[in-house]
Parts: C-alpha cells; structure tokens; sequence
C-alpha cells in the first residue's frame, strides 16, 4: 500500500486490534440481550459491567457512577441538559468557555432559548480559562459549570483542579467535557472535584459511536434518554455491547505504559513544532507552548489559506485538519481561534495536526520536509505574501 | 468533494505570476473572508495579450482564478466581460454549493482589472460604468 501519513488523531483514530478482537465475538455468536435471562443474555450482563469497571478504574470512581452512552456528544447534551433541568428551580444560570466543543457550546445556546443564561467566559492569548473571570462570573442562581478538559483545536489544557475547587467551594456542579483528555492525561475525578465528565471511545482506539458519562454518586440529572430501564434507569436503549467491550479495552490499554507513550508523543510533538518553527516562516504556534495536549500542533502559516494546505496536503497523503472557514462550510474561520485573539486571516492560515503513539520522527521529519514546499508554492500565489515581500 | 477539473487547475494553476508593467490590475476580495484574487491584464489593440494571476484562498479559489486567465486569454476585451462567474464554474465541470463564490470572486477579478484598464488609458468600457465590487461577498451570493 502507498505511504499514509495520519496526523489527525484528535478527529478519530483506528480501533486497536486487541480491541477489535474483544468487540467481534458480540456481534455474531454472543448476540444476547444483556436485559435477558437465559445465559447468552445474561453473560453478556457481565461483559458490560467488566467494562464498566475499567472506566472507573481510569477515572478513580466507583463502577456506579459510570453510564454508558453513543458518544461524545450525547454525554455532553446529558450531562448539560440533564443538570440544566433537573436545578430549574434553584436556578438558571450556566458558566462555560468560548471555546468548548460544539456539543456543548451547542447545548447552552439550545438552553437559553429555554430561558436559561448561559456566561461565556473569555480565556487568554493561549487558551486557559481565566480563574478571576470564573469566580466573578458565579451568581446566586448558577447551578452549572462546564469547561473542557483540553481543547480539541488547540489542545490547551485547562486548569481542572482549581475550577473544580471554585465549584465545590460554591456548591456548583462541575462538568468537564474530557473527550480530548482520556488517555493523553492521567485523571481522577475526586482529586479534581469532578461531578460530571464526558469521554468518546474512538479519540483513543476505542470504536465510534460509543462514550460514557461519570456520574458523581449523590449527582441528580434528569435522563436524556426515556425508554427502558438500562444503564440503572437513566439511558434507555439495548445497550452496545460490542462497543462497550470496546470502550472498556480501549480506555484500559490508553493508560498501559502511559509515562513511556506520553515521553514519546510529546517528543514528536515539540520535534514537529520546533522543526516547523525552524524552517517555516511567518508561522505561530496556536495554544499553550507546555501546557498542551501531548499530541496537539497548532500552527498558522501567513498568507495562505488552510484548505489549498490540507488539500495539498492530501496529495501527498498526509492527514490533518484546519480551522479555517473554508473546511468548515461557514463563513468564520475556528471560534476557538478567534477566541485567542487571532485575526480572521491568520486562523484561516490555521493547521492542526494531531499526533499518536503510532507516529514515527521519520513521518515528522518527512511531514516539516512537505509542508515547506506546499508552504513556499502557495505563499508564491499569495498576493499577500507579495506585499510582504515588497514592504521588506 | 471538487471535480478533477477543480483539482487540476489548483494543483497546476496556469497563469500564475504578476506583470511588472501591466495594464490593468485587480484586486478583489478581503483576507477575513479567507480569499483575495488579484489579476494582472496586458492589453493590445483591445486584445488581452497576456494575463497573470495571485490568490490567496482555498482549492477553488485558486482554480477558479486559473480558469478565469483561461478563459480570457487571448480575448478581446468585450469577450472578457461575458465571462460570468457561471462560466468559470461550468468550466471547471462545477464547483460545491458553498464555494460558488470564488467563481464569483473570478469574475469580478476580470472586471476589476479591466476597470482599472479602462481608468489608466482612459478608455470607457461599456458595462463597467457602474460596477460596483462587493467584498463581502459570501454573505450575498445566492447559489444557482
């Protein structure tokens, strides 16, 4: 097969095969409904909890306080709506971030056209959520915080443990969006005062289409799903046996020889920036330059266009993301770029790349090697970069 | 997502460059809206003898400034202003809803650089007498 580099890990990454294998055996002969009672069922009760119990284990919660879900965005449209609902009465006002996820950015803007109020905080030049801001945002009536674990785009990693301190400290649940976190940082959910977080299977070689929600013992939410009494009554629906197996392995081997995996992937991170920073010019790096995911680049290149570079990018069979507009089919480049201060033509410049511990030095090196051609050939088209050239 | 013409005028882009003593030269589009064309037009005997262009911008962006210089090369200066923007897509075999813009953004290039022709060598263009450039043109263009 042709050479494939993949470099967009914080989109999705491939299922491992030691979970694919755990998974296949329950889509054919271990088909049983786990509700039933005669052993093909039944049997399939007990994969479930084993599966449960390893996402405890990774969070350091207790296995009833993990509820499975379809993903990402349902433990996020839950976990908001489910705490927004069920606190009406002692209030309605929500905090959370400029640059959340559209899950859950989405989800408070659905809310306050029920008549909640939702504060957006503001966060500095490379991401972080500002504490002051926060404290100063809590009134009476907040009943919710919400703030990412890291950024998805940037992967800036925000200060979890002292938000969870305001909002114990207030008496305020604090949900955390941790999709981009689970398996790039170690987490235990009462250290950091954690009630409720949102994880997605396939951002760490788990399959799609699956998540879970922790649920802090003692933490009332009103369902999202009704139906059955699955999942202890608060998520209906047969529940995705195969894929909870999944999950459950998947988050498992995430934290196997975790130290060893992150010193590697860091180490290819800060080579890429550091060779992209040496070779390119007009280039600046996008979020936290410590304070980062470890897979996480961010860098906008000046006057070009971040979908002629993906696209060119693609030619050579390298895969990345960009948060320019023109990827996205709306007419503002990435929020959360504009949210740092970055001006309308730098982030549509904006580059993501998102490295795993299946990237190789080799594939970096061979990476920066291609991106300084596409680079100079677009920036050779630019008229901008034409201005520049004249005014030096 | 883009037809193989799409994607052979932005990996090969014919026409790129400037002309240093140009005739005409436009410019459209702005750097927030994420696309700029600029064109540059060398006119004689009412013939658009040579044409260059620069673009900063996306996939279509850049292809449809390629085929504009294309479709325009070698043309006179009233077969210039026919060229529509729906021209330039149906020449690249269609562009994406959502970019039908750039191929707008192409047709006002040729337009613009004629206008600055037309005010250089105070020459009048019918049809150009009252154009107006619109830069923020992804919040107008209606697809077709």
């Amino acid at each position: 097969m042709e050479r494939y580099i993949y470099m967009d890990n914080a989109a999705t990454t491939p299922v491992k095969k030691e979970v694919l294998e755990e998974m296949l055996p329950f889509f054919t002969e271990k088909y049983g409904n786990p509700s039933s009672v005669y052993k093909l069922g039944s049997a399939n009760r007990v994969e479930v909890e084993k599966a449960r119990e390893k996402v405890a284990l990774a969070l350091g919660a207790d296995k009833s306080e993990i509820y499975f879900t379809a993903g990402g965005s349902e433990s996020d449209n839950w976990a908001i709506k489910g705490a927004a609902y069920k606190y009406r009465d002692k209030g309605n006002h929500i905090i959370t971030t400029k640059i959340e996820h559209h899950a859950v950015l989405n989800t408070c803007k659905y809310l306050e056209k029920q008549g909640f109020e939702v504060t957006y905080l503001d966060v500095d030049e490379d991401g972080i959520v500002k504490l002051d801001d926060l404290k100063r945002a809590i009134r009476d009536n907040t009943i919710l915080i919400s703030v990412m674990f890291a950024n998805n785009e940037i992967g800036t990693i925000q200060p979890i443990k002292e938000i969870g301190e305001i909002a114990k400290e207030h008496n305020i649940l604090f949900h955390t969006d941790a999709v981009q976190a689970i398996g790039s940082i170690k987490i235990d959910v009462n250290e950091l005062n954690i009630d409720l977080l949102s994880l997605s299977a396939h951002k760490f070689f788990g399959p799609k289409g699956v998540g879970a929600l922790y649920i802090r013992k003692g933490v009332r939410i009103d369902n999202l799903i009704s139906g059955g009494g699955q999942e202890r009554n608060k998520r209906a629906g047969t529940e995705n046996v195969a894929g909870i197996v999944g999950l459950g392995k998947a988050i498992e081997l995430a934290y196997e020889n975790f130290e060893e995996k992150n010193k590697y992937i860091i180490s290819l991170r800060d080579r890429l920036i550091e060779k992209i920073e040496k070779n390119i010019k007009y280039v600046r790096l996008n979020g936290h330059r410590t304070q980062r995911l470890p897979g996480n680049v961010n860098v906008s290149f000046e006057f070009i266009e971040g979908e002629s570079l993906l696209l060119m990018l693609d030619l050579n069979n390298i895969a990345a993301s960009s948060g320019s507009a023109c990827t996205s089919g709306s007419l503002d480049p990435s929020h959360v770029l504009l949210a740092i201060g970055l001006s309308h033509e730098i982030a549509h410049g904006s580059l993501r790349l998102s490295l795993s511990e299946l990237n190789t030095e080799e594939e970096v090196d061979y990476v920066v090697e291609k991106l300084v051609e596409i680079v100079d050939r677009l920036r050779q088209m630019s008229p901008l970069y034409e201005k520049i050239k004249e005014e030096k | 997502m883009y037809s193989e013409k799409v994607m052979d005028h932005f990996m090969n882009p014919r026409n790129v460059g400037e002309i240093p003593d140009a005739d005409g030269i436009g410019e459209v589009g702005n750097a927030k809206c994420g696309d700029i064309m600029k064109m540059y037009l060398k006119i004689n005997d009412g013939i658009i003898e040579d044409v260059k262009f620069k673009t900063f911008g996306c996939g279509s962006a850049i292809a449809s400034s390629s085929m504009a210089t294309e479709l325009i090369k070698g043309k006179t200066i009233d077969e210039a202003l026919q060229v529509t923007n729906k021209a330039v897509a149906e020449a690249l075999d269609g562009l994406p809803p959502v970019k039908m813009h750039c191929s707008v953004l192409a047709e006002q290039a040729i337009k613009s650089a004629l206008l600055d022709y037309s005010k250089r060598h105070n020459v009048k263009i019918e049809g150009l007498e009252d154009i107006e450039f619109d830069d923020d043109h992804h919040h107008h263009v209606e697809e077709e």
